[in-house]
């Protein structure tokens, strides 16, 4: 799937695609923050037949509710995908050792041969993290990789 | 009567007219552009009520109305998008320049107007009003159909040519011998050249020396920088309007949109005193001669333009219903077209000019909204069948 970005001079930017069933959609960012979500007419390809206007808070709705349960939906396909994986949810206790680290101090792939692959913090996901990222107690872990060294990096983050 | 009592009592009257005409232009849904050029016939020169002593002040207040036009249409772009559009849509661009020039120009030459004049009147017929189109756009909902980019580049080229158009009128309208007009040219067109390089490569430092988080400040430093810009233009004979355009470009960002917020009220304000002084300084009288000329003269240029849009817009990729909509959106003229008119009048250009280009831009400021408004179910009509 390709998306094209168009500049609109003195208004904004354009991004628009094509669907796989051949309907265009396309986001129009004006440059005071209002989203126009405009859907273009089969018959004449070129026109916008449907304009939404979408103010910062709607525009966010909108994201989040086509954006998050993809999110977990592409955490399930991977459990099926492959056998024998795990991802467990691993809170950061406040009094962890590396609490306040980086989290590249834990060396956790090196030590475990699981992988950190987001980190949840205050709802926000932070979709593979860096080393230099600096964990903070309160965070939650997605960690994947076999049983045996997922319960391995609980262990290393709680009791270092 | 006091003086000062019959410039207050005769302004507030135009100022006052303007208002209704305004609010009567937002309810049939055309620009107000025409109305305001109506209400300046009206009084005036040979109208039905001359002003005796407000227009003086008319005539200043025209000028700051074409420099704060000027300075708000440069904050709409930023010197990034000028430089992108004019090397993506150059060949558009030409194409436009061309075909929209030549019916003023070839215009003024068959009425045996001479060169001057049909300098003149190339830029009154090729300009096509950012301002309107824009209006037109977004009432329409055209913003995100997929020709509008295309129509949006062509109105940066366009208000790209004029910074290096009128600096070369003016010139040659003061009237110079040809070695004097290539020197004032060549300075002209060496300013414009300096000021886009300082706005593409320091426009941050004007930024910084503009920006401030109060909002009087900040109009006082914009409209300040922008008058002492045009007045230097103006003393190089490159044009006070083109001086205040490039500061416009010159800003960009976030300082801008707060500028831009800032002069919108006073550029409406002067802008309709601009267009009330042109029609001011027209005779009502010598406009029926012409009528028939700036009719022709508006249905071959809208010809041209429709070509031009639909030209742009097939190298764009944009199936046929697209591309009658590029050429409709480009039809209005309206406040380029009276500045360069305004100038060629001042010059002491031939005597009809003036009224002809009033009769050109009213019948094509009030038509070119109502032409798009009209062919919108046509278009789609078509676009339904093929």
């Amino acid at each position: 799937m390709e998306v094209e970005q168009t500049a609109l001079p003195g208004i904004g930017l354009r991004h628009e695609f094509t669907t796989r069933s051949g309907r265009r959609i396309g986001v129009v960012s004006h440059r005071t923050g209002r989203r126009d979500l405009v859907i273009y007419d089969l018959d004449d390809p070129d026109r916008a037949c449907e304009t939404v206007k979408l103010n910062d808070e709607e525009a966010d709705a909108l994201a989040e509710l086509l954006g998050a349960p993809r999110i977990v939906q592409r955490l399930n396909d991977l459990h099926r995908q492959v056998e024998g994986l795990v991802s467990l949810q691993l809170p950061i206790p406040t009094g962890s050792p590396y609490a306040e680290r980086p989290m590249g101090d834990a060396r956790v792939r090196t030590r475990t041969g699981a992988s950190i692959v987001a980190i949840v913090r205050s709802g926000q996901v932070i979709a593979s993290p860096g080393p230099d990222v600096v964990l903070t107690g309160g965070d939650v872990v997605v960690v994947v990789g076999s049983p045996e060294s997922t319960s391995a990096v609980a262990d290393i983050l709680s009791n270092g | 009567m006091h003086e000062t009592a019959i410039l207050f009592l005769e302004f507030g009257a135009v100022v006052l007219g303007l208002g209704v005409l305004g609010a009567l232009a937002l309810r049939v849904g055309i620009s107000p552009i025409p109305l305001y050029l109506l209400a300046g016939l009206a009084f005036g020169t040979g109208g039905i009520l001359p002003l005796a002593t407000s227009e003086e002040f008319i005539s200043v207040g025209a000028e700051l109305g074409v420099i704060l036009l000027l300075l708000t249409l440069g904050l709409e772009y930023n010197a990034d998008e000028l430089v992108t559009s004019l090397k993506g849509n150059a060949r558009a661009g030409v194409v436009d320049a061309v075909l929209n020039a030549a019916p003023g120009a070839v215009f003024a030459l068959l009425l045996g107007w001479g060169p001057v004049a049909a300098m003149a009147m190339a830029g009154v017929t090729y300009a096509t009003s950012s301002g309107i189109t824009a209006k037109v756009l977004s009432d329409l909902g055209w913003i995100g159909n997929r020709e509008t980019p295309v129509v949006l580049s062509l109105l940066v080229f366009e208000d790209l040519t004029m910074a290096l158009y009128l600096p070369v009128l003016t010139a040659v309208l003061a009237g110079l011998s040809f070695v004097g007009g290539a020197i004032t040219v060549a300075i002209a067109l060496g300013t414009v050249s300096v000021v886009l390089v300082v706005a593409l490569r320091f426009g941050r430092l004007i930024e910084a020396f503009v920006a401030s988080p109060n909002s009087e400040v900040l109009l006082l430093k914009v409209v300040g920088l922008a008058l002492l810009v045009a007045g230097i233009a103006q003393q190089l004979q490159v044009s006070a309007a083109v001086g205040a355009f490039l500061v416009g470009i010159a800003l960009s960002g976030k300082l801008a949109e707060d500028a831009q917020a800032l002069l919108a009220p006073l550029r409406d304000l002067f802008a309709a005193v601009f267009f009330v002084f042109f029609g001011l300084q027209t005779d009502p009288t010598k406009i029926g001669p012409v009528a028939g000329v700036a009719a022709l003269l508006a249905l071959v240029s809208m010809i041209t333009k429709l070509l031009t849009g639909a030209y742009a817009a097939r190298r764009a990729g944009i199936a046929r219903a697209g591309r009658a909509r590029a050429g409709i959106a480009l039809i209005p003229r309206g406040e380029f077209n009276i500045v360069i008119a305004g100038l060629a009048v001042a010059a002491g250009a031939h005597p009809d000019l003036g009224p002809l280009a009033a009769a050109y831009v009213l019948i094509l400021a009030a038509f070119g909204p109502l032409a798009a408004r009209l062919v919108q179910p046509f278009i789609t009509a078509i676009a339904k069948r093929a």
